[in-house]
């Protein structure tokens, strides 16, 4: 079990690579995708149903989104000359930035077996507290919804920001009736 | 124009191999964002997951029969309009909780671990999620395809 994990770790640094580096948009946009599966599938692995499912339909759905405004953009590639001193400044601190992670990582548990510490008390008296079977559901709607209602209003607000930055103008002072609501046919 | 003669319009949306396929599959994504959203509180999934199927049913119907269509079925303003109740009504469940006590108090009768009818205000949560998260989705998708840029005088 804990090779495939590493072949999927691996085929989704992969996947990032080749989503950065590749020229053509819609193929980045596709490696994306395989990247997103890639984690879809190591939560299922891992145990984790809720996650996996949610991961999968998002990915799905961000999919069609990207593909739809790739495939009418611009898909020229930028062609930069390569900065000497970036690439120096930036391999210096990825350097810094692994010494800093093998230190760090020396206390984590070893992939795949989390510290049960308050996850024990919730498996045990979920079902009796709430009276939800799957204790996901119990832990984020009704042990932590208050965290669950922040989310649905960062959902909520990125909503609406997007509204006001995709609708075509502001109010304007001589409108037809062709501007109402800023639908351009 | 008609709804039926909007959907077998050759002219609008993708050819008929792609309408057909999608007018059989449609109905089953539904069925199963209905089942995530209702069984949240015993199966894995629950509102987010059912209310992002219920969108991608929606967006089906817009990639394969044209923005027209999908707009006839749930225009932009009543996709707004769900988006704000569902957000609401979160939050009038969890206002109601306070009388029991505390802001999302499980008010409602926890009845048998396991039923469908069960764990209180769990479902009526994953409800209004759903409601929330499809809604808001499939707005930001119809915001992405009608929404466009005004020409302004000097570029005509």
């Amino acid at each position: 079990m804990l090779a495939l994990f590493h072949v999927l770790l691996f085929f989704m640094i992969v996947g990032s690579i080749v989503a950065i580096e590749i020229k053509n948009m819609l193929s980045a946009v596709i490696a994306v995708g395989a990247v997103g599966f890639g984690v879809s599938l190591l939560f299922l692995f891992l145990g984790a149903p809720d996650i996996a499912i949610t991961q999968v339909i998002v990915e799905v759905l961000s999919l069609i989104i990207l593909i739809r405004t790739t495939t009418f953009a611009d898909n020229r590639a930028i062609e930069a000359k390569i900065d000497n001193f970036a690439t120096v400044t930036g391999l210096i601190f990825i350097g810094f930035l692994i010494m800093a992670a093998l230190w760090a990582f020396q206390d984590i548990t070893p992939f795949g077996e989390p510290i049960m510490r308050v996850s024990r008390r919730y498996l045990a008296n979920t079902a009796a507290e709430t009276g939800a079977v799957n204790a996901v559901a119990g832990v984020i709607l009704d042990y932590r919804a208050y965290d669950t209602l922040g989310e649905a209003m960062v959902l909520f607000t990125s909503i609406l920001g997007a509204f006001v930055i995709l609708r075509r103008q502001g109010k304007k002072k001589e409108r037809n009736e062709t501007e109402e609501f800023g639908i351009m046919q | 124009m008609d709804f039926e003669k909007q959907i077998s319009d050759e002219s609008l949306g993708m050819t008929v191999v792609v309408k057909t396929i999608s007018r059989m599959a449609m109905s089953f994504i539904l069925l199963f964002g209905f089942y995530i959203v209702l069984y949240g509180h015993l199966t894995p999934g629950g509102g987010f997951a059912g209310g992002v199927i219920l969108a991608i049913a929606y967006v089906l119907l817009m990639l394969a029969f044209s923005k027209d269509v999908a707009l006839a079925k749930l225009s932009n303003f009543w996709a707004s309009m769900w988006d704000n109740l569902g957000a609401l009504s979160f939050i009038v469940i969890g206002f109601v909780g306070l009388s029991g006590g505390y802001f999302f108090y499980n008010f409602v009768s926890h009845g048998t671990p396991g039923k469908l009818l069960s764990a209180g205000i769990i479902p009526l949560c994953n409800i209004s999620i759903a409601v929330k998260v499809g809604a808001a989705l499939y707005a930001i998708f119809i915001g992405l395809s009608i929404y466009g840029r005004l020409v302004t005088e000097e570029e005509k």
